[in-house]
């Protein structure tokens, strides 16, 4: 098992690969991840995370995104989302 | 097909465990029983649906839609080989218009170059082709097809090259047990970012088989520690999926994640079931898309409704503590090795039934496959001619 907490450089650009996709459904009663084969239900801060990670912003622009939308202290936010974007790119449904 | 698809899981999302009407999340489109490979583990029924049954383009294009409104998030285009439908990339062009996320599930005989590219650019999101073995010879031999081994090494590159996201689905049984480790990397060479380590089931024409197919509990017992092995070795790089092999387990698996829960299938010709081996089972009356909504179909059908919840259950699952973790297990192997779909599955060890799924287990034999084929229909020759699936680009 790779260290969640391992840090992503700043100007790393996180984006979703082909064959992965957020997507809001009624149905299922909000956002969804779609992946090969599996489906993974999204908090609200999971989707405000990942629909950040587009392959243009830097990490570091991400979480300076985060931190002023959320007025949260740039550190917690910094190690709550390299947390989740470690464990999905684990799960290949981020490209770091 | 593969032989794994009654058990694809969707185990990441939270479930409630509550009797109430769940919305699906995937549907399982059987377009075709047509497939030039003859797997002898095939998971289709042994009566396959003739061509001359199989619905057209424009009502799998209205089901699509009506999954959609019901909740279903992903389809899987699968068959018998879905390439031999020659309006594939219409069907899936549909799929995508209603929204679902589309995976193909190939053998990648009869798909051409042409095709993947067609359906890459109509918005397919995945890709999943079969690998029988790791060696050419043997994995031809247990797809009873010269040359598929080729072809499918030919058409994964061609998915990659395309940066479609590919799984390799590997089934496993005795022929090939003792080579998971080369198979996980013959799915990294082919750039696969998923691999299915899929031991067989025993439904449709595994069943037939079961005796040529069975592992040893030895054979078993190392293959669960190499796959752990694996996933440590390979974490991050690949996925690796595995499913068990339910003969040998204490619990049996929550089928399908539960019947008329999580998902539905639809075969060739139209007939909608809560799994797809449903159809082994007597006397359950089955709905076809031809006369029936999905939504009506998912709700008010007695197929659906008849093990549903936990109410059908009898002892000793009605009164067991994981009656909603594994929900009495899977209704066609009850009825299959027990003759009462309502027991409790047999591979779990606290069914009567028991002691005969360990007793089936040691039956094993070198005898020949029976591989999965078409039933003769006597045809016309011109009628014959069109049967035939296209032939690979390369």
């Amino acid at each position: 098992m790779s260290d969640p907490t391992a840090a992503i450089p700043a100007d790393a650009r996180p984006r979703l690969p082909r064959g992965v996709r957020l997507t809001h459904n009624e149905a299922q009663g909000g956002w969804v991840l779609l992946a090969p084969e599996r489906v993974f239900k999204a908090d609200q801060i999971a989707v405000e995370i990942v629909k950040r990670c587009t392959g243009e912003v830097t990490f570091g622009a991400i979480i300076d995104d985060l931190a002023n939308t959320y007025e949260a202290p740039r550190e917690k936010i910094l190690a709550d989302v390299t947390t989740l974007l470690r464990t999905l790119a684990d799960k290949r449904l981020l490209e770091l | 097909m593969s032989a794994t698809t009654n058990n694809r899981g969707y185990s990441h999302v939270a479930s409630s465990g509550s009797t109430a009407l769940h919305k699906p999340l995937g549907l399982l489109a059987e377009l075709t029983h047509r497939c030039p490979l003859g797997c002898p583990y095939c998971s289709n029924p042994l009566a396959l649906d003739p061509r001359d049954d199989e619905l057209d383009t424009a009502t799998w294009a209205r089901v699509f839609k009506e999954a959609a409104a019901l909740g279903v998030l992903q389809v899987h285009l699968s068959g018998g080989e879905p390439g031999a439908r020659r309006d594939l990339v219409d069907i899936t062009a549909a799929a995508n218009a209603a929204g679902l996320y589309t995976n193909l599930i190939t053998s990648a005989v009869g798909v051409t170059d042409k095709t993947i590219a067609a359906l890459a650019a109509v918005g397919l999101d995945h890709v999943q082709i079969s690998i029988q073995d790791s060696e050419a010879a043997s994995a031809d031999h247990i797809a009873g097809y010269d040359g598929a081994f080729a072809r499918k090494r030919a058409l994964a590159a061609e998915v990659v090259r395309l940066e479609l996201p590919l799984t390799v689905n590997a089934v496993m049984h005795r022929a090939n047990i003792e080579r998971i480790g080369e198979m996980v990397d013959l799915a990294l060479a082919l750039g696969a970012t998923r691999v299915e380590i899929a031991h067989v089931q025993y439904y449709g024409w595994a069943l037939k088989n079961r005796a040529s197919l069975m592992p040893t509990q030895a054979q078993v017992a190392r293959a669960a520690v190499e796959v752990e092995e694996l996933r440590r070795r390979h974490h991050g790089r690949i996925v690796i999926d595995a499913v068990v092999p339910d003969y040998y387990a204490r619990y049996p698996k929550p089928c399908v994640g539960g019947w008329g829960r999580r998902s539905l299938n639809v075969t060739p010709a139209g007939k909608v079931l809560p799994c797809h081996a449903a159809e082994s089972i007597t006397g359950l009356e089955f709905w076809n898309v031809r006369e029936h909504s999905l939504a009506d179909t998912w709700a008010n059908s007695p197929a659906f409704n008849a093990f549903r919840g936990t109410d059908w259950m009898q002892e000793p699952c009605a009164s067991c503590a994981r009656r909603e973790a594994d929900f009495g297990g899977c209704r066609c192997q009850a009825f299959a090795l027990t003759g009462d779909a309502r027991a409790a599955d047999p591979v779990c060890q606290l069914s009567p039934d028991h002691a005969l799924v360990k007793e089936l287990a040691a039956v094993q034999t070198d005898a020949p496959y029976i591989y999965r084929r078409q039933a003769a229909v006597l045809r016309t020759p011109s009628a014959r001619s069109k049967e035939e699936c296209p032939t690979p680009d390369s």
